[in-house]
């Protein structure tokens, strides 16, 4: 049996959170968290949290597991628990919406003030804006960030500062952008960046590497900005 | 692009360029200062005083004190804007905050003044 603590919140009820204590029957089978959250809702069918494509595409199920943050869908239980013990947290430093679910509303709005799409001030082509495969190979390690939030939220500087750090989240956008040879916005990209928070509240600790489940490295590519700025500004 | 006017520069990658050089400064004159006191064969007050002495070691200690002062007030106007925000302590988190500057300031003032008097006065 594997014992499972989970926090629980509803803030239209409860006065405070606290912690519940359920036993889940694995079977001896090597579950992913995410099989272990169904089998917990099957026994209180009032526990809350957010789960869409159950592999790992999606970014939903981002959920603090033994105190490390992670996608519950591709987390097996041989990796995370501890002692045949696990507890489940919502992701850290976001208000909490009701037990697993956080609201986002900092987080997306970080991502927001990024620009996150395309700027460019000339004349569109016939069909399309062409890449030559090593310009496109620059996005690689970027692009495939799926905005769980795992990391912004591992990260103690977007706990203090959600509103004025952009994270490393949205920083990895930011970078995403920048490097991109469609992109000409480049240097208002940059001035934007260019104040004590936005970008240099990252202390580099690495946190958010450590987090990501598709394994990119937000702090090399806030790296990547830095020396921009440091280019654009000596 | 976010507002701030208390801290040091004039952008957070001016602020970013300051912290590390004078670190730098920092470390070589810790070295420097260590290297006395681990290679002076007799450390009495004359030759403690005497190394002090000379102009170029002056220069480089007032370059020190002054990167003492520009260090700390980056770190520490880091630290207050993290952790004394209106966002955790409510609204006293800014007038605690406004406190923490204002003796940071004071006090850091207080280290690059009396160490200019204590290099080059009598």
């Amino acid at each position: 049996m594997l014992q499972v603590s989970v926090y629980r919140y509803n803030p239209e009820t409860d006065r405070e959170p606290s912690m519940q204590e359920l036993q889940v029957d694995t079977g001896g089978r090597d579950l992913m968290v995410l099989d272990v959250l169904e089998l917990l809702k099957a026994q209180d069918p009032s526990l809350t949290y957010r789960r869409s494509c159950r592999e790992g595409v999606c970014g939903s199920d981002g959920v603090n597991m033994n105190g490390k943050n992670g996608l519950a869908c591709i987390t097996p239980l041989s990796a995370i628990a501890k002692n045949n013990r696990l507890v489940i947290r919502p992701l850290p430093g976001l208000p909490v919406v009701r037990d697993l679910v956080v609201d986002m509303t900092m987080f997306y709005r970080q991502y927001e003030k990024v620009k996150p799409y395309l700027i460019n001030d000339q004349p569109p082509p016939a069909i399309e804006r062409l890449q030559s495969p090593e310009e496109r190979a620059r996005l690689d390690g970027l692009y495939e960030c799926i905005l769980c939030a795992c990391c912004s939220t591992a990260c103690p500087s977007f706990w203090w500062n959600p509103d004025r750090f952009i994270g490393p989240s949205g920083l990895l956008q930011a970078y995403r952008f920048l490097i991109d040879s469609r992109d000409t916005a480049t240097e208002e990209r940059l001035a934007e960046l260019d104040d004590p928070y936005s970008v240099f509240r990252c202390h580099g600790i690495q946190n958010c590497v450590a987090v990501c489940p598709k394994n990119l490295n937000p702090t090399q590519a806030i790296g990547h900005i830095r020396n921009m700025l440091l280019a654009r500004g000596t | 692009m976010v507002t701030a006017v208390t801290n040091y520069g004039r952008s957070g990658l001016h602020d970013w360029i300051l912290q590390r050089v004078t670190a730098l400064v920092l470390l070589a004159w810790v070295l420097c200062v260590g290297g006395i006191l681990v290679f002076s064969p007799s450390l009495d007050y004359a030759t403690w005083r005497g190394h002090f002495a000379g102009t170029p070691m002056k220069i480089f200690s007032m370059m020190a004190i002054v990167s003492i002062v520009v260090h700390a007030w980056i770190g520490l106007w880091t630290v207050g804007t993290d952790y004394f925000t209106e966002r955790l302590l409510g609204a006293k988190g800014n007038v605690i905050r406004w406190i923490f500057q204002a003796t940071s300031g004071l006090v850091l003032f207080a280290y690059l003044v009396w160490g200019a008097q204590i290099l080059w006065g009598n």
